[in-house]
């Protein structure tokens, strides 16, 4: 499968070489479509593709060092 | 009517363009796109005389709005009052102040009515028959009356908390209501993977770019009822933020149609402090939005990572205007003093959208002398609990004149002194 998601990284997570860590922790290939780095703050756009379980467990894995990862559809719940 | 001048949808960020159709990213870099015209066709044929002529309902404008055909939900929606609030230039000090009063909104009392209205329209004219949203009550009632009155299957998915109120005000109209357990961030992802793996209209995911144009019609009814004319200034309640970029689209359009003189309109973001991450952006000086975690009574306006935040930022920064924030009580009281200066109840994000003003008007970002619309986005019957607990209770007496007169003779009373 192909996931696309959002990764926010924040002043501690956004000097740190996560993606390139996730692709040797995990058989996938990432792929970056959009990134906007500044000191205090990151946003990437990423495509993760391969086994679902796989994709899946490298998302919780971003998660635990500290990035949130978001759909790419961003705020779905509206008023 | 003539052709739809529909052009494409575009992608926000790197400018691609792709055809009508029910999808919201672009493939190449993930950001949203939105509907583009060709203005240049309707050149002398989008008259005021032409739309005047209409009836008044938001689709007199329909030239601007993303269908191709006729709209077939939703066609009474829209033309709410635009009211000239004299007693609260009093209290404010302020020499020209109005309410776009959207708590009034045909069918369900909130600005949503107009998204929903094209959303469903285009979901039709795309040949769905069930459509879906993530709502936390406005968008969710207005979903499934709309549906309901088309014919049209529904599901609405909710946090499982949500007050009983907003349960109910989506659930009468026989839509499948979802509650959903767990965080924000929970809810927001399943509702994504859900709007990917069904084959639903999902009015604010892949149907996202019709559904934001209908807030347009906000805009132009208020410069209409203006007499064809932009306010100085316009101050409009965000959550995601799309309102506040689609009424300034809108002031753009009629001056590029030729329909009014650009009035140099300055717009204005209002938010509640326990949910401001565009406000807080806007008085930081930064363009990058922070997510937060909500906590405010303007249950409404509570998104946390608002999707169009950057775009309301932009606007809000080019036009000249400001952002503001203020407390829950703060909001509370301004919800009193509409209700009570004006006589128009609104919802939670109506006091947030009239404190602002207040606040802007105090520190002078709003100047007295000039032009003000307030945007009234939702009616206050649907947050009650905000108030219960700020209202004078009823003073219960027996069926008899002498009690009533010992009221009457203590109200004179205190009206004398
Ligand atoms: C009453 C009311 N006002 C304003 C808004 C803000 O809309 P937006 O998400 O376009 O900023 C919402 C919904 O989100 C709402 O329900
Ligand atoms: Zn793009």
């Amino acid at each position: 499968m192909k996931l696309r998601v959002y990764l926010i990284f924040n002043q501690s997570t956004v000097t740190e070489p996560i993606i390139w860590k996730l692709a040797r922790e995990f058989d996938v290939v990432t792929n970056i479509r959009t990134a906007e780095v500044k000191d205090q703050m990151g946003l990437v756009g990423l495509e993760i593709e391969g086994d679902e379980a796989v994709v899946e467990a490298s998302v919780a894995w971003l998660g635990e060092q500290g990035v949130h990862v978001e759909p790419i559809e961003q705020g779905i719940i509206e008023g | 009517m003539s052709k739809s001048i529909v052009r494409a949808l575009k992608c926000r960020e790197c400018d691609q363009e792709y055809p009508i159709e029910p999808t919201h990213v672009c493939e190449f870099c993930f950001g949203p796109l939105e509907v583009v015209y060709d203005y240049d066709k309707l050149k002398g044929k989008f008259t005021r005389e032409l739309i005047e002529s209409r009836p008044q309902t938001m689709w007199r404008y329909k030239e601007l709005l993303p269908i191709d055909g006729e709209p077939t939900v939703g066609v009474q929606n829209g033309f709410t009052p635009l009211v000239r609030a004299r007693n609260l230039e009093k209290v404010l000090g302020v020499s020209e102040l109005y309410i776009k009063n959207d708590s009034v909104c045909y069918p369900t009392l909130s600005f949503k009515d107009r998204v929903v209205s094209v959303a469903l329209s285009k979901a039709v004219e795309f040949g769905f028959k069930t459509v879906a949203c993530a709502s936390t009550g406005n968008l969710a009632g207005s979903v499934a009356a709309n549906a309901a009155a088309a014919g049209l299957d529904s599901y609405v998915f909710i946090p499982h908390d949500l007050e009983q109120g907003k349960v109910l005000g989506a659930g009468i109209f026989g839509t499948k209501i979802i509650g959903i357990k767990g965080k924000y961030d929970d809810v927001n992802r399943l509702c994504s993977e859900v709007a990917g793996k069904y084959g639903w209209a999902f009015v604010n995911v892949n149907v996202r770019p019709f559904y934001a144009e209908g807030s347009k019609s906000l805009g132009y009814e208020m410069m209409e009822q203006l007499g064809w004319k932009a306010p100085k200034h316009v101050v409009v309640p965000m959550a995601s933020g799309s309102l506040c970029t689609k009424v300034a689209k809108s002031i753009k359009e009629f001056i590029k149609l030729g329909l009014i003189e650009d009035n140099g309109t300055a717009v204005y973001g209002a938010q509640a402090t326990g949910c401001s991450p565009i406000a807080k952006s806007v008085k930081d000086g930064t363009d990058l939005i922070t997510p937060v975690i909500a906590d405010t009574i303007a249950k409404s306006l509570a998104i946390g990572n608002p999707a169009d935040g950057f775009y309301a930022n932009r606007v809000i920064h080019e036009s000249g205007g400001w952002a503001e924030d203020i407390s829950d009580q703060e909001v509370v009281d301004a919800m009193k003093l509409l209700a009570e200066s004006e006589g128009i109840f609104a919802e939670t994000a109506g006091g947030v959208t009239l404190g602002c003003a207040m606040k802007m008007i105090e520190s002078g970002k709003l100047p007295r002398d000039e032009s003000i619309v307030l945007c009234i986005t939702g009616n206050g019957l649907k947050t009650q609990e905000a108030v219960a607990d700020e209202i004078e209770k009823p003073r219960i007496i027996e069926a008899s004149l002498k009690e009533f007169d010992v009221l009457a003779e203590a109200d004179k009373a205190k009206l004398a002194a």
